[in-house]
């Protein structure tokens, strides 16, 4: 039982950092109805420019802001080169544009900063037990963990606050109702955006130093965007609740699936379970558990 | 003043129908013909044959697959590689259980096995759409390639799941040269791809674009979903099947699944986008731009020499590629076959535009 609950909350916090991912989609898609590809590649270029410019010589909280402004920079050309010709066309079209847009950030990233893993530390943070809880319990919980944890937590209660009390989180809300109306009282659309994929690259690049911290920052991290899409899933594209409950869902089903469903078929299943069990999801609630249920028109 | 139908007076309803109904575009079509199947075995060399034409037509095939799910029946898939796989290892293991099993017949197994995984993935497309099957799409991907890297049974207990292909034998005659697994592939290749076209104006490609266009209203006039949307993916996924199996055979001959990664699945997807959405001369088209793309920024990068930084150089595929993506999307979304469509209507006017 002791061995079910350690993986029960490792699989939940690691579930945390999917779902920090997976925040970042939400964001996007909330506010401009984009299924943003792109968004892991974003996490990449985040923990790449922040380690460095680390090398360079800058304080940890220097690197944030440079690599914040970096971000920021990068939503308004994304915003300015990708979005704009291309809007009013189908979200297919938005969405394959995006993955091309991976692509150029990856390619980019990867060119400025060079191709070697690199390690990132978190000042005071150490990927170590909790000793007190292995007292208590006898249960392995990582502090590095609880600590995602906690910025996930802060994060998605910003962002709530964000986006239901100020005047431009109605106005994201607005525009993601409908353009057109939005438009026509006068919510200025490109500014809109523009701070969305900014808010976008913000959550990318908490993410970054989450997932950089713990894996490493290389080419491996856009892999963890891919890991984010069951969660959205299971979540709803629509609901920033939807990401933090499909992530913890997903990262406890995956651990537990991988220790007590991987050995009946040789194990390495974590690749392929979280996608099979959305999959599955799917076919009962295909509109996810938060999000918005459509009713089509002719 | 060449190309220019006036006169060409249709007098029966085959001739309304045929497949090309200009006498210019069979024209074409034979030069074309004769010159991929007598002309270039002919003078090519062995480079060009084996390392650019054949991953262009096997591609070719693929993105035809990709081309009936995605352009024309609208179903987004980023699992094609996986299909492929199955097609490439079905054929293997056919070749290798089945004694006397000509390869054809085993190239034709490849792709129906592979058509029934691609209708056990379909079934999501059932109730979901746009990018949640996408992501169904994508469990596809990665249970195919773990499921044969897994089970030792289908690589015939290799390590690490490399197959080795068996020598492609028709007949008697055994393919060994590079024109003769050119003309092979060349062979599966254009049959397919007739059948192709022809398939996507008949009633059940005409039932796809209905869906594509409008699900709902397709179903209020009587298309039945489930038939249309399997019967999509079970076609898409024996192409891409057979363009596995070819891989396999005619191509490379030693596989492993790693081999079929989502990389690949990107990359058929940006064949089909950048040569067109529903049509069967964009696959063709945009798998020779994606095939050569590489080729050409690598000799580019010789001739520039140390201009470009290195680090700079090894992504320059990466971010020309992402950028062509944007580019082709936001100024020609119908890919290179509209600019060749173009073409032709201007065609038409010359030399006399007014």
């Amino acid at each position: 039982m002791q061995f079910f609950f350690e993986v029960l909350i490792g699989g939940l916090l690691s579930g945390v950092m999917y779902s920090l991912v997976a925040l970042g989609f939400v964001l996007i898609y909330k506010a401009s109805g984009v299924f943003n590809f792109a968004q892991g590649a974003m996490v990449f270029f985040a923990a790449l420019t922040f380690v460095g410019v680390m090398e360079l010589g800058a304080p940890f909280a220097l690197a944030l802001v440079i690599t914040f402004l970096a971000m920021v920079v990068l939503g308004v050309v994304t915003e300015k080169f990708v979005l704009r010709p291309l809007v009013n066309q189908p979200q297919i079209t938005l969405f394959m544009a995006t993955i091309g847009l991976a692509f150029l950030i990856e390619g980019l990233a990867q060119g400025v900063w060079g191709a070697s893993v690199r390690g990132l530390e978190i000042p005071g943070i150490q990927d170590e037990p909790i000793q007190w809880a292995m007292d208590q319990w006898g249960i392995g919980i990582s502090r590095f963990d609880l600590f995602a944890a906690g910025v996930s937590a802060v994060l998605v209660s910003v962002l709530a606050v964000f986006f239901n009390k100020t005047r431009v989180g109605r106005a994201l809300r607005a525009v993601a109702d409908d353009h057109q109306a939005a438009l026509a009282i006068g919510i200025p659309l490109q500014n809109i955006w523009r701070i969305v994929w900014a808010v976008a690259g913000f959550v990318a690049l908490v993410a970054g130093l989450m997932w950089g911290a713990r894996n490493g920052v290389q080419f491996a991290l856009t892999f963890v965007a891919l890991k984010a899409l069951p969660v959205l899933i299971i979540g709803g594209f629509e609901s920033v609740a939807g990401a933090i409950v499909g992530g913890l869902i997903i990262g406890a089903a995956e651990k537990l699936g991988e220790v007590y469903l991987g050995p009946m078929v040789g194990g390495g299943i974590e690749g392929w379970f979280p996608y099979v069990m959305a999959l599955l999801f799917l076919l009962v609630r295909p509109e996810g558990l938060f999000g918005e249920r459509h009713i089509d028109r002719v | 003043m060449l190309y220019r139908e006036a006169g060409q007076f249709k007098a029966t309803y085959a001739e309304d129908q045929r497949i090309f109904p200009i006498r210019q575009d069979r024209i074409a079509i034979a030069l074309i013909l004769v010159f991929f199947f007598v002309l270039v075995p002919a003078f090519a060399n062995q480079y060009w044959l084996q390392a650019i034409l054949v991953p262009v037509l096997i591609f070719s095939l693929a993105a035809i697959g990709l081309n009936i799910l995605t352009g024309y029946a609208g179903q987004l898939s980023l699992g094609s590689a996986a299909f492929m796989a199955v097609g490439a290892f079905a054929a293997y293991n056919f070749m290798l259980r089945v004694p006397g099993m000509p390869i054809l017949v085993a190239f034709v197994l490849g792709g129906l096995c592979a058509a029934g995984v691609g209708i056990l993935f379909g079934l999501p497309s059932l109730r979901i759409k746009g990018f949640y099957l996408a992501v169904a799409t994508l469990a596809a991907q990665f249970f195919v390639v773990w499921a044969l890297t897994k089970f030792p049974w289908f690589s015939n207990n290799s390590s690490s799941g490399v197959i080795s292909a068996q020598q492609v034998k028709i007949l008697g005659y055994a393919f060994v040269s590079p024109e003769s697994k050119y003309l092979l592939t060349l062979a599966v290749v254009t049959v397919l791809a007739l059948a192709a076209k022809n398939l996507v104006r008949s009633s059940i490609g005409r039932s796809w674009m209905a869906i594509r266009d409008m699900d709902v209203a397709a179903e209020v006039i009587g298309f039945r979903p489930m038939r249309t949307k399997l019967s999509a993916f079970a076609i898409s996924s024996f192409y891409c099947g057979v363009a596995g199996a070819l891989y396999a055979y005619t191509y490379l001959g030693t596989v492993e699944p790693e081999g079929f990664n989502l990389d690949m699945s990107f990359k058929i997807l940006f064949m089909i986008i950048i040569g067109g959405v529903g049509s069967i001369l964009g696959s063709f088209l945009g798998a020779a731009f994606i095939v050569l793309l590489p080729i050409f920024l690598n000799i580019s990068m010789h001739v520039l020499g140390d201009a470009v930084p290195k680090g700079l150089a090894s992504n320059l595929e990466l971010i020309v590629f992402g950028g062509l993506i944007i580019f082709f999307l936001i100024v020609e979304p119908h890919g290179l076959a509209r600019l060749w469509q173009i073409g032709k209507e201007k065609l038409r006017l010359w030399p006399f535009p007014h």
